[in-house]
């Protein structure tokens, strides 16, 4: 059973990765909005076949 | 009061015409169909309006046309109010709303009317590709809120506002900005709290599920033991200094101010479970309590989060009050008028009001005549006349001839601002949600934690080799998760399975409000009725209907809406020289014939006959008087019209209890009449209440302790539906009333207040079953774990079945799902 004392700290080392991963997302804003962004990838974007110059 | 049938045609009145179905052509934009005069037969792509022209050629010239593969229903008909938008570029309003980002940029957020799905979404992030300067756009669809970073050198702000209007999302400046930032820290300070909490909690009771099969198998090596010990120890630690920080934080700030906080028994279970566990770790001795512990921080701070969440969304809703609320104004500078923001407009300015447009302050009429809509804020369905020296109130609506206004309060101290800091007010004085499961899982932690250590104590005394186990076994079958599940669970079925039926339930007190009847306050226009007028009765020759509808096609005016309506897929010849008057009526040629249609005096000035006499008055309706070549050949009386299902409702609402009753803002003998339809006593409708008036009366029930439901749909309701124990707002109703309700209806009709009302009662039932039925468990759990009946194995496997038999007693409850009680058909 001593493999215990390997794996635990090695566990605790792979949550602190994920704990500290999820909370620099969240500080990023990345679960700000859980709306939007899913509509947002539907459409495939196409380049514009006319760039824009003059709009008005 | 007389028919105000007056128009006043303009370019916005032009884009909002094209609602005569007589034509099979469809818009290339909106898809609705073209009106036969507006259709040009060389053109392959055909035009409702002038706003869809224009939203066509921006996206295409763009290279957006991609747009229109994309949505999934049909846009609405573009009515861009072709405002220049000249007030976003005053100092007062960039002050007020502007950012300044660093790199020279300007960021502003601004609330868009009739965004609402993914093309949409779409299009807006595509603003920077019609419009250089632009660098971002993005949409928070839940919200309608675009945030916009330009480039001020390369363009305006006014510019993007106009180009936002061409593609018929009228913008408004939202003013929470300055508040954004600072929340949006806080929100994702309380994710990444509840983040280390969880990660915390759980890797804890993995130490835990450790130990527990270790003592079931007559004990774990000992160092083994000793060492999961210190790393659950090691775990807590930083989950009560750092999430956990919270609770003892507002504990200590209760033990100062002598009150008692929620977070008091939550604190004191938290302190002595990490205490008692860390004696129990140094002295090697005893259980840790350490994933109790965390769990609850874990558990206690999801609730927390929710409850914000809430919160939010109501402090939320009401910024958008105030979005709504008219933010500009076209001041009058001697022959020039000007745009300002409506926060700029001091007492004493002279403003233009256009017909459509909403007055932006409280006032004097000083010049010109014209119909105004207060249905927003009073409930008034009628568009009530006024004339110079006639007050005038911020939120009307002008509807038929400019008007000139001389300002006497603006902003704050305007009436619809009084009226909105009332809401705000209700909202803030109404007692936080409590959520019940948090209350009940402070207490019972720390009664478990007692009973552990009486049990503890009690079998030492007596058999010390069980004594460990019992007191094990205790705190595990005392879960408290079946308890905490309770009423939740049930709340977020009945909340989910109302949301199908097109009932929003905002949050789980509601439903205890509403289970059980009590005062039923409803709202006339628009409630009870359809808040439209509609054409009731006309006695009118069928060949003058064309020569009617010609006139009145491309008319705003409820009038004219209603005539259309009404008289749909009658063929129209072209009307020329229309000629629309201020607070009378409409004239112009048909075909040769000469046409007029309005009030009966305005008729009667240009007519010289009639073609039989007299015509019948309806008393409460609005009659409208028609002449065809000097000859008054008939009338149509116009009304707003009960929905279908209003009596039925209210007949099967009352049988279940409820005490309804009317406040309206309009006539008495209006109400009076809509009170007799409904079967309801005289003594149960009030007419001419005020939305102050209106709110005292939900407020004097409140303090005599009665339950009060308000249902309503409009401004002129709102702070009462925000005062009211449960606020509801119906379909169709205004931003303001949606935003304080606690629920919104989306289906047309009083019928899902019947169905709200049973699902009400039924959750509240299963509810009931299920805290009774974990109590019951409980008990008998500690019973037997006191008395040394069971063993941790067997109380480690009855923790779960409470919590399922509570998850399937919630799901299989049927809160909302049965049809609609029959006798509301």
């Amino acid at each position: 059973m001593s493999v215990f004392y390997l794996v635990v700290p090695l566990a605790l080392i792979l949550v602190f990765a994920a704990v500290a991963a999820f909370v620099w997302a969240a500080r990023k804003g990345q679960f700000d909005d859980l709306e939007t962004p899913a509509l947002r990838v539907v459409p495939d974007d196409e380049a514009p076949a006319d760039p824009p110059t003059s709009p008005e | 009061m007389s028919a105000t049938l007056a128009e006043r045609t303009s370019a916005a009145e032009e884009a909002a015409l094209g609602t005569v179905p007589s034509a099979s052509v469809a818009c290339a934009h909106c898809a609705l169909p073209v009106p036969a005069a507006l259709v040009v037969a060389e053109d392959a792509t055909q035009f409702c309006c002038g706003g869809c022209r224009a939203a066509y050629d921006v996206l295409h010239r763009a290279g957006l046309a991609q747009y229109y593969a994309l949505r999934q229903q049909r846009a609405q008909a573009v009515r861009p109010s072709w405002r220049s938008y000249e007030e976003f570029a005053h100092p007062a309003f960039e002050t007020q709303y502007v950012r300044e980002l660093p790199g020279g940029l300007r960021q502003v957020e601004l609330y868009l009317e009739g965004v609402h799905c993914a093309a949409c979404v779409w299009l807006v992030e595509r603003v920077p590709l019609v419009l250089p300067g632009v660098v971002r756009a993005e949409l928070d669809i839940r919200r309608s809120l675009a945030a916009i970073e330009w480039d001020p050198t390369s363009t305006t702000l006014p510019a993007i506002a106009q180009t936002l209007d061409t593609l018929g999302y009228h913008p408004h400046a939202f003013r929470g900005v300055k508040r954004e930032a600072l929340r949006r820290q806080e929100d994702r300070a309380a994710l990444a709290r509840i983040g280390v909490a969880g990660a915390i909690a759980i890797n804890v009771m993995l130490a835990a599920l450790a130990m527990y099969s270790g003592w079931l198998q007559d004990g774990m090596d000992a160092t083994l033991e000793r060492y999961f010990r210190w790393v659950s120890l090691a775990l807590t630690v930083p989950a009560l200094a750092g999430p956990g920080r919270v609770f003892f934080r507002s504990a200590i700030a209760a033990l100062r101010t002598r009150t008692l906080h929620l977070d008091l028994p939550i604190a004191i279970a938290l302190g002595a479970g990490f205490a008692r566990g860390t004696i129990n770790t140094l002295t090697d001795s005893g259980p840790v309590y350490f994933d109790g512990v965390t769990m609850l921080i874990f558990l206690l701070l999801i609730g927390r989060y929710l409850q914000l969440r809430g919160q939010r969304m109501a402090a939320d809703a009401s910024e958008l009050l105030y979005s709504l609320t008219p933010n500009a104004a076209t001041v009058v500078h001697g022959e020039r008028l000007q745009e300002v923001p409506a926060a700029a407009l001091t007492p004493g300015m002279t403003l233009h009001v256009r017909p459509g447009d909403t007055v932006p302050a409280d006032g004097v009429v000083v010049e010109g005549a014209s119909s105004i809509d207060s249905a927003l804020l009073t409930g008034e369905s009628r568009p009530e006349g006024v004339v110079p020296g006639s007050a005038v109130f911020a939120g009307t609506i002008n509807v038929s001839a400019p008007l000139r206004v001389r300002v006497e309060r603006s902003g704050e101290e305007s009436r619809v601002a009084r009226l909105l800091r009332q809401v705000e007010e209700s909202a803030r004085r109404r007692a936080p949600i409590v959520l019940l499961a948090n209350r009940l899982a402070g207490w019972f932690v720390a009664l478990a934690l007692v009973l552990a250590m009486t049990t503890f104590i009690i079998w030492s005394l007596r058999e010390p080799s069980a004594a460990l186990d019992n007191a094990i076994a205790l705190l595990i079958v005392t879960c408290p998760c079946a308890l905490a599940m309770a009423t939740p669970l049930a709340v977020t079925v009945a909340v989910g399975r109302a949301a199908r039926r097109g009932i929003f339930i905002r949050g789980g007190d509601v439903i205890e409000s509403l289970a059980k009847p009590g005062e039923l306050i409803l709202d006339k226009t628009g409630t009870i009725t359809e808040g439209k007028l509609a054409l009731i009765s006309s006695d009118l020759p069928e060949w003058a209907r064309p020569l009617v509808l010609s006139l009145e096609r491309d008319s705003r005016h409820p009038v004219a809406e209603a005539f259309r309506r009404a008289w749909c897929g009658v063929t129209v010849p072209n009307a020329l020289r229309v000629e629309h008057v201020a607070g009378g009526g409409i004239a112009g040629t048909v075909g040769g014939r000469q046409v007029v249609v309005g009030s009966p005096d305005f008729v009667a000035a240009r007519a010289h006959a009639r073609s039989h006499d007299p015509f019948v008055t309806v008393p409460d309706l609005t009659p409208v008087h028609v002449a065809v070549d000097g000859v008054t050949v008939g009338y149509a009386s116009f009304g707003d019209l009960l929905r279908e299902d209003s009596a039925a409702a209210v007949d099967a609402l009352r049988e279940r209890g409820w005490h309804v009753r009317i406040l309206s803002g309009d006539v008495a003998s209006v109400v009076a009449r809509v009170a007799h339809a409904l079967r309801l006593p005289p003594n149960a409708a009030s007419g001419v209440v005020s939305p102050e008036a209106k709110l005292r009366e939900v407020e004097g029930l409140r303090v005599a302790r009665r339950r009060v439901v308000m249902v309503g749909d409009g401004v002129n309701d709102a702070a009462a539906i925000a005062a009211a124990s449960v606020g509801i707002a119906v379909h169709g109703g205004a931003e303001a009333s949606l935003a304080t309700a606690d629920v919104y209806l989306t289906r047309p009709g009083l019928t899902p207040l019947i169905e709200l009302s049973d699902g009400a009662a039924r959750t509240m039932w299963i509810i009931r079953r299920n805290i009774l039925f974990s109590l019951a468990y409980n008990v008998v759990g500690v019973t037997l774990a006191m008395t040394g009946t069971i063993n941790p194995l067997v109380a480690a496997i009855m923790m779960p079945l409470s919590s399922i038999t509570v998850l399937l007693g919630s799901w299989y409850g049927h809160s909302f799902d049965r049809a609609p009680a029959q006798s509301a058909a």
